[in-house]
């Protein structure tokens, strides 16, 4: 077998690009999917039947089925209605760059909610029970008590679905946006060299994940400093 | 009309077979891969530690669908360079099948790892000493004393498992093999009607996850003998 080093520090810079595209796509989807996230949470811990119903059923299909059939759907399947096509959505729908980020963040909002839910009814009880008897009301309580709790609690649970996140990003891909999978098989489609190519994406996956992983560590230990206090002293 | 498949529902129904060859094809070899993997690195020796920690960290890091197009175009150029390494130099090729399995099977089995790595931790190790005392054999003591209790701790792990398994066959759409998602794409083709075919997709793989849910569910009633004879 014969490695080339030279195609990889050749293309290199097209793949940082990728690289970029990959971080917005990730970064873009990640918000927005944390703005839906809550909403959808607090519905699915809801005592009303209504609410609670749609939260499930919005999670339930967002994690059951594969995020590729959720990408197609909206990338392909919005074109099948002359109705779409004639709206106002049609200048976002039409490209693939909005689409793959509807999809992405439809999908994490759908994981997250489930980790923030759980994490909301990790909260102690009795916490909640004292904001009621400082006289807080629903919104506040929400605000000041829940909120930051539930954060503290589901940060770690929540960096490993960032990550998947990011592997899923690869995704896009497959709707011809080139993030650092889609350069790679168009830089492949040009050279013809799969293994060396795919290598050096998949390092740049690697070193993502990587950082990725040291600012959410970073994040956890301001969020939750009173844990890592020493009590001695 | 909402969802009229126009003569092409057999074609879905034929490529959610290929799905369920390809997850448990997929599956079977994972789950080696993952006891071997395990086994590796709980052992005393680094030659199998490190590796096996490698692999696990580099795969984890790692989109699927990077692995699959990798064993689909890059495949055949390592097997070549690996038979040629045993004297034989002929053409290879990789389907996309075999590359699709072993795709999946390497990043279940990354996974799978680490569960059965935990799950073997459960386990008390004054298990394996008074096994031994009773006169066992280390291979006794695993398969009689040990697996049963750490397949016990790692079905619902392996269950979880499982369900993204079933949701990655979709990748192998992408190399062009036929199963469930790439029928709806010649289905979608055929009658420019996407949203229909991919919704009917996406049905059928909410079956399928159901179906996985289920049937984890009763493997884990099986493996626990204080509710094997309980009904639900």
């Amino acid at each position: 077998m014969n490695w080339d080093w030279s195609v990889i520090w050749e293309y290199f810079p097209r793949l940082l690009e990728g690289a970029w595209l990959t971080l917005e796509l990730v970064g873009l989807s990640g918000l927005f999917g944390i703005l839906m996230a809550v909403p959808l949470a607090l519905m699915r811990a809801s005592t009303q039947p209504l609410l609670k119903g749609l939260a499930y059923g919005y999670i339930f299909f967002f994690r059951g089925t594969p995020l590729l059939v959720q990408i197609f759907l909206i990338y392909y399947g919005a074109s099948q209605f002359d109705a779409v096509k004639d709206s106002f959505l049609w200048p976002i729908l039409k490209e693939p760059y909005w689409c793959a980020i509807i999809a992405f963040t439809m999908n994490t909002s759908a994981y997250s909610a489930e980790l923030i839910r759980g994490a909301i009814q990790a909260i102690p009880h009795g916490e909640i029970e004292v904001a009621d008897a400082l006289g807080m009301n629903r919104l506040t309580k929400i605000r000041r008590i829940i909120l930051p709790r539930a954060l503290g609690i589901v940060l770690p649970a929540y960096s490993n679905e960032f990550l998947l996140m990011l592997k899923s990003s690869a995704l896009a891909s497959t709707i011809t946006l080139l993030d650092i999978t889609g350069m790679a098989r168009t830089i492949i489609a040009r050279t013809y060299t799969p293994l060396e190519i795919f290598f050096a994406a998949g390092m740049m996956y690697l070193v993502m994940s990587a950082v990725l992983i040291g600012l959410f560590r970073l994040m956890e230990l301001r969020v939750n400093r009173h844990k890592y206090i020493s009590r001695e002293g | 009309m909402l969802m009229d498949l126009q003569g092409f529902g057999h074609l879905l129904l034929s490529g959610a077979l290929m799905t369920i060859q390809l997850a448990l094809a997929s599956l079977a070899i994972g789950l080696v891969i993952g006891l071997l993997g395990a086994a590796a690195k709980l052992s005393p020796s680094p030659f199998l530690r490190i590796p096996a920690t490698l692999y696990t960290t580099l795969v984890r890091g790692v989109p699927e669908l990077l692995l699959v197009l990798t064993l689909y175009y890059g495949g055949a150029q390592l097997l070549m360079w690996a038979a040629n390494f045993f004297g034989y130099d002929e053409y290879i090729e990789v389907g996309a099948f075999a590359a699709g399995v072993a795709a999946l099977a390497i990043a279940f089995g990354a996974y799978a790892t680490e569960v059965f790595r935990m799950a073997m931790l459960e386990v008390p190790k004054g298990q394996w000493e008074s096994a031994q005392s009773m006169g066992m054999s280390r291979g006794q003591t695993f398969f009689r004393i040990i697996f049963p209790q750490v397949w016990r701790l790692a079905i619902p792990g392996l269950g979880n498992l499982f369900q993204v398994l079933l949701k990655d066959t979709a990748l192998v759409s992408v190399i062009g093999l036929n199963e469930l998602m790439r029928q709806a794409s010649v289905g979608s083709a055929a009658t420019k009607h996407p949203f229909d075919f991919y919704l009917a997709a996406a049905i059928l793989y909410l079956a399928l996850t159901l179906l996985a849910t289920l049937v984890t569910e009763i493997l884990e009633r099986l493996s626990k003998p204080e509710l094997r004879g309980r009904r639900a």
